[in-house]
């Protein structure tokens, strides 16, 4: 290409070498420095300090994110969805993001299940927490980490 | 004392020879042999097999793929009369592309008789723009112009590529494979350097794919949305440091003609979706 | 941005009592806030905040999406099938600006 500037003629090992330094802090398992208060703040506003339960609540997201663009993240939660036990509301946390909230979903008996699947953006590695809140009152949590690395180059 | 450790297990993973040819998943991948002898690899694999399933699912599902939004406003512009004559690209396009709507997402890049030399999808759509409704041109990278290509190649979409690099498009073939090779920018490298010596290794985070370009135009997360081809090599270029060609830049159509031979017997997957 | 037009999956027929999946896409980039331009302006923040799903005009699944979705939101959640009717999809964007589509289901 006429147009290409042939500028240090650095060796391939010294530019590969470029890309690493760049690279180091994008490596996998990178221990994310999580706002664990912001959500526990979160947790306490939704369920009034009530306590929070646990089960029945399984979580689709993957182990390791390729990139933090859009990570899937999907729920489904074990319920008869009957008009006196449904599950009302679900709300999906992010404890390494600028802020916690990602969304809330909101459910009526009419779904007949209760389930969801969206994608998400992840700034690094960090916990999701998945807040389930019941029709009778009483609330229920599950969490998972999920490791997000940062893509290699490509324009 | 940790940069340098870092720094020499960074380099140390990029510059290990053929460490991990096999694309990433559990070998269920489609591995297709080369029938032209001049290929230079043993083995070709689409992009989609060095990506985890998280990505992989969102492309098998078209009610998820992203891209399939831009296709869906392909299809509108497709089918939408403009122009001094009174016809939409769906009426007169099968002419202009010179090989049946089902073959084109197969064949393109490919010489084209009324052209007058190897051209790709976009210029030919713009040839038939111009020359035969009497439309103004897409700008290359315009929402349009991915729309229409991306609607296009869908149309051929699990049929196997097959471009065609000899009689008058070799001179074409000859140069897209001399740049192929060729050293470029301030880091002094070449397509090469990762997409034949080291697919399958890691560059930062990135397992690298072997470049082909079979699911163009395709969804990027890292674009956010859908890119054509020449986006991707101007895209390359500038993380390299070398100076970027204009789309559609002859250059750029040969290095298309080229990469998309390499990729000859894959599975044309357009709209993908990619890292 | 160009034309905001969704792209749903709704079966056109279904068993009574079955559990549908609906799969719903939208076009937009769901701008944060915090991302800045070429010239290191902030780009203001304007996503789709709410997703609501109604059938026969009842509102039976609302989603409230906050910055953290990615762009091009997609969401995808179940229905029990119990009678034919129409639903409505409406995206709701920063602004109160809606988009919106309709898909008829049989239910027999």
């Amino acid at each position: 290409m006429k147009h290409v500037l042939k500028m240090t003629n650095i060796s391939r090992r010294q530019a590969l070498g470029l890309l690493g330094v760049a690279g180091a802090a994008a490596l996998v398992g990178m221990p994310a420095h999580a706002d664990g208060a912001g959500v526990a703040a979160k947790l306490k506003s939704l369920t009034g300090g009530k306590p929070i339960g646990a089960g029945d609540i399984t979580l689709d997201l993957p182990e390791i994110a390729e990139n933090g663009n859009a990570v899937k993240v999907a729920f489904s939660i074990d319920s008869p969805m009957s008009a006196d036990n449904y599950v009302k509301a679900v709300h999906v946390m992010a404890d390494g993001n600028p802020t916690p909230e990602v969304a809330t979903f909101n459910f009526t008996p009419a779904m007949g299940a209760c389930s969801a699947s969206t994608r998400m953006r992840l700034a690094k590695t960090q916990n999701i927490i998945v807040l389930a809140e019941m029709s009778d009152g009483s609330f229920k949590q599950a969490q998972q980490t999920v490791k997000v690395t940062i893509g290699g180059c490509g324009g | 004392m940790r940069l340098v450790l870092t720094l020499t297990i960074a380099v140390g993973l990029l510059a290990s020879p053929a460490l991990a040819k096999t694309p990433y998943h559990d070998g269920t991948a489609e591995v297709i042999k080369p029938t032209d002898k001049r290929h230079p690899l043993s083995e070709i694999v689409s992009g989609y097999d060095f990506r985890k399933a998280m990505i992989r699912d969102v492309q098998d599902d078209d009610f998820a793929n992203p891209a399939m939004l831009v296709v869906d406003y392909g299809e509108e512009q497709w089918n939408k009369v403009e122009g001094t004559a009174g016809k939409s690209i769906a009426q007169v396009f099968e002419g202009c592309a010179e090989v049946p709507l089902n073959t084109v997402g197969a064949v393109y890049p490919r010489y084209h008789k009324a052209g007058g030399k190897v051209m790709t999808l976009e210029q030919v759509i713009n040839l038939c723009r111009e020359t035969v409704m009497g439309a103004k041109p897409y700008k290359w990278e315009s929402r349009e112009m991915l729309g229409v290509t991306a609607f296009i190649k869908l149309q051929s979409r699990g049929s196997r590529m097959t471009v065609a690099v000899d009689g008058p498009a070799a001179k074409t073939f000859e140069r897209g494979k001399e740049l192929y090779y060729t050293r470029f920018g301030q880091l002094d490298m070449s397509c090469a350097h990762c997409h034949e010596d080291n697919y399958g290794n890691y560059i930062r985070a990135d397992m690298l794919s072997q470049g082909q370009i079979n699911g163009f135009p395709l969804y990027r997360l890292k674009w956010n949305g859908v890119g054509s081809v020449h986006r991707r090599f101007r895209g390359c270029l500038e993380n390299i440091r070398a100076s970027k060609p204009a789309y559609g830049d002859p250059d750029l159509v040969a290095l298309e003609l080229y990469t998309a031979w390499r990729g000859n017997g894959l599975k044309v997957e357009t709209p993908a979706y990619r890292n | 941005m160009a034309t905001i037009k969704p792209r749903v999956k709704v079966p056109k027929k279904a068993a009574v009592d079955e559990i549908i999946e609906i799969k719903a896409l939208i076009s937009h980039p769901m701008h944060t806030g915090r991302a800045k331009d070429k010239k290191g302006n902030k780009i203001p923040r304007k996503i789709i905040n709410r997703f609501i799903a109604s059938f026969d005009g009842q509102e039976v699944f609302v989603a409230n999406f906050e910055p953290a979705i990615s762009a091009n939101p997609f969401i995808a959640f179940p229905f029990k099938a119990t009678k034919s009717g129409e639903f409505k999809f409406t995206w709701v964007e920063d602004g109160g600006a809606e988009y919106t589509a309709a898909n008829k289901m049989t239910v027999a």
